[in-house]
């Protein structure tokens, strides 16, 4: 019992890397219709942005220019890191997806791919091959709860992906934005005759899955101190699968699922030799998909699939 | 005004230069090209010498001169008189024999004329690759990877569906023909002594390849099945989900390996035979596509719902061009390990799934035209920027991108591939 519920709690942090990727993919999926297979290495950016506004302020604040104690500056650093990486969405979004609007919608993922690579070669170029570590902000404190053992990370990173996907869901929900955005994933062609800025709304459509996709990058980078450039590509795909796995369009299901495969992956792990982990992983999700081929939360559309 | 003139005068001068070569027909420039690497192979080494070149190029001088820009000037020059030259010239001067060879041949016996060019290819990439090895590898790799887009478009191209499955069909079919040719005709360490005498071993290495093809298109029955009830997206995850699992699975399988890879494969991949595979594969596609299966293809990717009123069995067009397009992904992965000779999982994981899907849509979709020309560009293209070390990787993602923005389905899309129109005669009307 006390193993499940270890587990349990490492496959509730695990699931909310993915799902924090997830939502990202899911929204660029669901109100542009494209698959953004640059996100995994825009979550790779992320952290890396991290660690170099982390570095900046450690250094400040050790040279006795400004006193910060550690976690302000971790929540500067998410919260500056998430708008910079938002910018390079934004970024990616007018240069390599806005053109192809109009194009099949397997175009513009080659270029997403494309992005992708460059984003993850720039990287090598610019810091070199070199693992870098990523700075310790959070003093680790174990609690045992009964043989269950919790850090003060795990918390937080859970506690903290979770508040991120509840306001998304909530700004997507409540707000003029958030129609606008729900507006357009029903149907963008009529949306900008109603008098919807489609050009903005995609902006930020992908300025939100970046800034999401960051402060994953940011909590993976608390919890696994270790990153490298190509760490995006194995998250990213995983993500993409979550993505699909919840449904068209849907936030929560984008969520459910992220945590899905990160509970998957960490029983199968558990139970079964981890080698056989992907094997297992992706036949569930293969026979989930066989009998539910819309995905948990999405529904059969007719759109033209513009492959 | 200077400058349209300017304009003017450069446009009339490739106009007249486009004259003066319009009438060369394909036989021509075969001729022509067979005659550069003739040069090449017998005066090469002379010339690189001459004009301070420490070795023949390799991939046409382009290794030489991103490493060291002193080279540069030896290094065109050698283009020009080993390559350029020769091709120009004997293209032209032998266009009239050609152009009535051409059309003698190809009204008579048509296959005889294909026959006839196809061996002229043959002599050409036989002796362009003879020079050293890197060239004879790069070849094979290059036709290898027509291959596999060619069987990927039939799937992404021709049936509209995003199929992420190719690493894993190239995967069975590595597998499956490696073992076959392992356990049979070697003595190695994993398998004991080979069951049949190694002679003859190279006759059956084709059965190898077959065995490897279908393997391969049983395993497809996993994506083709799903594929009836979904497409778009959901099947791209499901195709995805494909691959990771064929992947995993053969890791986790001791007998062949797991992540170790296997080794040992027989060096019968030479460029003959991979040539061959390669002509037939691309003549059975071409045949396909243009067949009514390709036409039902089409249909099925246009609009399903419509393509089943007009009695197209949708279910079953989606199985054959699965079937048929796992079928020689799966020969070219058998191909491919007998030329490294090596193969291990994680070949066949994302990155061969960016390259391929990279190559298919650059070159364009829905054609055969298209697939050829992207994976010979994109091939030659990342062989030859190599010295470029990782900056390569900045450019060839831009170059990509760019052909995306202004042409979206790729460089030659939706051009039906029409071998007799190639090789007739150019000439004029009355000769």
């Amino acid at each position: 019992m006390t193993v499940f519920l270890q587990n349990l709690i490492n496959a509730l942090q695990w699931g909310s890397f993915y799902a924090l990727i997830a939502i990202g993919y899911s929204m660029v999926y669901s109100i542009l219709m494209l698959f953004n297979f640059a996100h995994g290495d825009i979550f790779m950016t992320g952290s890396y942005i991290g660690f170099g506004v982390a570095t900046a302020m450690i250094a400040l604040s050790a040279a006795g220019m400004i006193a910060l104690p550690n976690w302000l500056i971790l929540v500067l650093t998410i919260l500056f890191s998430m708008v910079l990486t938002s910018f390079l969405g934004m970024f990616i979004e007018r240069v390599g997806y806005r053109p192809l609007r109009d194009a099949p919608r397997a175009s513009a993922a080659i270029t997403g791919l494309m992005i992708g690579i460059i984003l993850e070669t720039g990287n090598l170029i610019l810091l070199g091959a070199q693992r870098i570590k990523f700075p310790a902000l959070v003093q680790p404190v174990t609690y045992d709860l009964g043989g269950v053992f919790v850090t003060n990370q795990k918390i937080m990173i859970v506690v903290v992906s979770l508040s991120l996907a509840l306001a998304l869901h909530q700004f997507i929900r409540r707000t003029k934005w958030g129609m606008a955005m729900r507006a357009m994933a029903f149907d963008y062609l009529v949306v900008p005759l109603m008098g919807v800025p489609i050009n903005k709304i995609a902006a930020m459509t992908f300025a939100l899955g970046s800034g999401l996709a960051a402060a994953a990058g940011i909590l993976f980078g608390v919890a696994y101190p270790v990153l490298d450039p190509y760490m995006g590509i194995v998250f990213g795909w995983k993500a993409f699968v979550a993505a699909i796995l919840g449904g068209r369009g849907s936030i929560l299901g984008a969520t459910l699922a992220g945590f899905i495969l990160g509970f998957i992956e960490i029983f199968v792990a558990m139970v079964f030799p981890s080698t056989l982990r992907d094997f297992i992983a992706y036949s569930i999700i293969l026979m989930i998909l066989v009998f539910r081929p819309y995905g948990l939360f999405g529904e059969p559309y007719s759109v033209r699939l513009r492959l | 005004m200077r400058t349209s003139n300017d304009t003017q005068n450069t446009t009339r001068r490739f106009g007249r230069m486009r004259d003066f070569f319009q009438e060369v027909p394909l036989l021509g420039w075969l001729l022509g090209a067979l005659a550069a690497v003739s040069a090449e192979k017998f005066a090469g080494l002379d010339l690189a010498h001459l004009v301070d070149l420490p070795r023949i190029p390799v991939l046409f001088g382009f290794e030489n001169a991103l490493k060291k820009p002193e080279l540069i000037p030896g290094t065109v020059c050698y283009v020009l008189l080993i390559y350029l030259a020769p091709a120009l010239l004997a293209g032209r001067l032998l266009q009239s024999p050609a152009n009535r060879l051409a059309a003698f041949l190809s009204g008579r016996w048509p296959a005889v004329s294909i026959a006839f060019h196809l061996a002229l290819l043959y002599a050409v990439l036989h002796t362009w690759s003879d020079v050293n090895d890197y060239r004879l590898i790069v070849v094979k790799i290059t036709l290898i990877a027509v291959m596999l887009t060619l069987s990927l478009n039939v799937i992404n191209g021709y049936m509209g569906e995003f199929s992420c499955s190719h690493p894993g069909f190239m995967a069975l079919g590595a597998y499956a023909g490696s073992i076959f040719t392992i356990v049979l005709f070697t003595n190695s360490s994993m398998y004991g002594k080979a069951l049949l005498p190694p002679a003859i071993g190279p006759y059956l290495y084709p059965l190898a390849l077959v065995v490897g093809g279908c393997v391969s298109a049983v395993g497809a029955l996993a994506v083709a099945i799903p594929s009836f009830r979904t497409r778009g997206d959901y099947l791209a995850i499901i195709s995805l989900a494909f691959t990771f699992i064929v992947k995993s699975l053969i890791e986790n399988l001791e007998i062949v390996g797991g992540p170790r890879g296997m080794r040992g494969q027989p060096d019968w991949s030479n460029l003959p035979t991979v040539f061959a595979c390669t002509v037939i594969c691309v003549g059975v596609i071409n045949n396909f596509v243009r067949s009514t299966y390709g036409l039902a293809l089409n249909a099925v990717r246009d609009n399903e719902m419509a393509a089943d009123a007009m009695t197209i069995n949708t279910q079953r067009t989606k199985m054959i061009a699965f079937l048929f397009s796992a079928f020689w992904a799966g020969v070219a992965g058998g191909l491919f390990a007998h030329v490294l000779r090596y193969v291990n999982p994680g070949t066949f994981g994302l990155q061969q799934l960016a390259e391929v899907l990279a190559m298919m849509y650059f070159g364009g979709l829905n054609s055969v035209y298209g697939s050829i020309v992207g994976a010979v560009s994109i091939n030659l293209l990342s062989e030859m920027l190599r010295p470029l070390e990782i900056w390569k990787w900045i450019f060839i993602p831009l170059l990509l991108i760019l052909v995306m923005i202004f042409r979206p389905t790729g460089l030659i899309a939706f051009r039906e591939f029409d071998p007799l129109r190639l090789i007739q005669s150019r000439a004029k009307s009355g000769s």
